[in-house]
C-alpha cells in the first residue's frame, strides 16, 4: 500500500465549491449557454459576433460557470442561463430508463458536479433535476464499485471509458483498497518499496534528458 | 475571455496526479497578476464614473470585471497552495534532503517554507517519545523484524551502522541490516528490500 503524503483538497460536496480543490476550479471553468438580461458597457470586445462597444441586452453568449455564478442574482435580472442539454426533460428521461447504459463522460465529464452547480440559477425544473442526478448515481453505483473490486492487475480502460469524474475518482479508491488488500493476503503489506513519487521523478528524468 | 491564463496554471498541476511538482512558473503568474492589475484600474475609473456622473448603467461591467479578479485570485492562491502540498509530501517521500533538480523546481519563498517545515517536523519529532525523540517518518510499514535483506540498486558509496562497521554500497552488492538504517534507502530507490 502506498502510504499517500500528497493529499489534495477533493471537490465541494453537493452545491459547494472548495475553494482550494483544483477539481473543482477546472469544473466551474465548464461553459454554459447564457443570455445577457442586461447591457455590458465597453465590454464588446469580449463578444466575437458583436462589432458594437458594448455588449448589448439579450445577448446568447457562453460564458464559465465560474462568471455566471458570479454575476446571477435572483431578484435582479443580470444574467440567465440555460441548462445544458444533458440536464433537459428528454434526456432526463433516457436517465430515468437505463442509467448505466450512459456515457457520462462524454455527456460531462463533470456531469454529477456541474449538474449540483446547476441548481443554483433557480431553474424552476430543480427538483426533477436534482432527482434525476441522484438516481443516475444511484442506478451506476453498484456498477462502479462492483467492477473496482474485481479488476486485479488487469487493464481498467474500458470500464473507466463511460465513468464521469466523481465515479472515477471512487473507482481509483475501490482499486486502491482492492490493491492493499491484495497485498496483505501476500504478506507483502511489511515490504519495504521505494517512494512511488521518487519513481515517478526518476522516470521523468530519463525522458527529459532523452528529449 | 479573461482568465484564460489562470486555468492554464490549474491544469499544469492537475495533469500531474501523482504530486510530482512542475518548476515554478512564474512566468504565467506574472502575466496574471498583469491581467488583475489592468482589471482593477479599469474597475477604478469606472466606479469613479459612475458616481461622479450617476452612470449606473456601468455597474453590470465592473461586476463582471470584479468577478473575473475574484478569479484570477481563487486560480492563484490554489495554484501556490497546492504547490505547498506537494513540497509538503516531498518531505515525507525524499527525506529532509531534496535532489537538486527538484530544488530548482521551487522557488525562493517555497524553499523557505520548506526549511520551516522541516524545522517544525523535527521540533515536533523531538517532543514526543520520551529523551530520544521519535522519527515518525520510520516504520511506514508495520516492521515484521529487525533486520533486513537488501540489494544496492546503484553505488552510493561507505555507509556506517551503529556498531561502527562502514559497509560499501555498491551497485548490485546485497546485505543483511538493520531495518532502521535502511528504510530512508529504500524510499529513495537506492536499496531495494528483498524478500525470499
Amino acid at each position: 500500500m502506498d502510504a499517500q503524503s500528497y493529499m489534495p483538497i477533493p471537490p465541494g460536496i453537493g452545491m459547494e465549491e472548495n475553494f482550494f480543490s483544483l477539481d473543482d476550479i477546472l469544473l466551474s471553468h465548464e461553459r454554459l449557454p447564457c443570455r445577457t438580461e442586461s447591457a455590458f458597457p465597453r465590454l464588446g470586445f469580449l463578444e466575437k459576433s458583436s462589432e458594437t462597444r458594448d455588449i448589448p441586452e439579450g445577448t446568447k453568449m457562453e460564458m464559465p460557470l465560474w462568471l455566471a455564478k458570479g454575476l446571477y442574482e435572483r431578484k435582479r435580472r443580470v444574467v440567465s442561463v440555460e441548462l445544458p442539454k444533458v440536464y433537459r426533460e428528454g434526456w432526463r428521461t433516457v436517465f430515468g430508463a437505463d442509467p448505466a447504459v450512459v456515457d457520462l463522460h462524454k455527456m460531462g465529464p463533470y456531469y454529477y458536479g456541474l449538474g449540483s452547480q446547476m441548481l443554483h440559477f433557480d431553474s424552476p425544473e430543480n427538483t426533477e433535476i436534482a432527482n434525476t442526478i441522484l438516481q443516475t448515481f444511484i442506478g451506476r453505483f453498484r456498477r462502479t464499485m462492483d467492477s473496482s473490486q474485481n479488476a486485479y492487475n488487469e487493464d481498467t480502460s474500458a470500464l473507466v471509458e463511460r465513468l464521469d469524474c466523481l465515479e472515477r475518482t471512487l473507482f481509483k479508491a475501490g482499486q486502491s483498497g482492492l490493491n492493499s488488500f491484495q497485498l496483505w493476503e501476500k504478506g507483502r503489506s511489511s515490504h519495504l518499496t521505494a517512494s512511488s513519487l521518487v519513481i515517478n521523478y526518476r522516470k521523468r528524468k530519463i525522458t527529459d534528458l532523452q528529449a | 475571455m479573461f482568465c484564460e491564463k489562470a486555468i492554464e496554471l490549474i491544469r499544469e498541476l492537475h495533469r500531474m496526479g501523482d504530486g510530482q511538482l512542475p518548476a515554478f512558473n512564474e512566468d504565467s503568474i506574472r502575466q496574471v497578476l498583469e491581467e488583475m492589475k489592468a482589471l482593477y484600474e479599469q474597475n477604478q475609473s469606472d466606479v469613479n464614473e459612475a458616481k461622479t456622473e450617476g452612470k449606473s448603467e456601468l455597474i453590470p461591467t465592473i461586476k463582471f470585471r470584479h468577478c473575473c479578479l475574484l478569479r484570477n485570485q481563487r486560480c492563484i492562491a490554489a495554484y501556490l497552495y497546492d504547490r505547498l502540498l506537494r513540497i509538503r509530501a516531498l518531505r515525507w517521500e525524499y527525506g529532509s534532503v531534496l535532489p537538486t533538480t527538484i530544488r530548482f523546481h521551487m522557488c525562493a519563498e517555497e524553499m523557505e517554507w520548506f526549511n520551516q517545515y522541516k524545522k517544525s517536523l523535527a521540533t515536533y519529532m523531538r517532543s514526543i517519545g520520551g529523551e530520544e525523540g521519535l522519527d515518525i517518518t520510520q516504520d511506514m510499514k508495520p516492521p515484521k523484524s529487525l533486520y533486513i535483506e537488501v540489494r544496492c540498486l546503484k553505488d552510493h558509496g561507505e555507509f556506517e551502522i551503529d556498531d561502527g562497521t562502514v559497509i560499501l554500497l555498491k551497485k548490485n552488492s546485497q546485505h543483511f541490516l538493520p531495518r532502521w538504517k535502511c528504510e530512508q534507502l529504500i524510499r529513495q530507490g537506492v536499496l531495494e528490500h528483498v524478500i525470499s
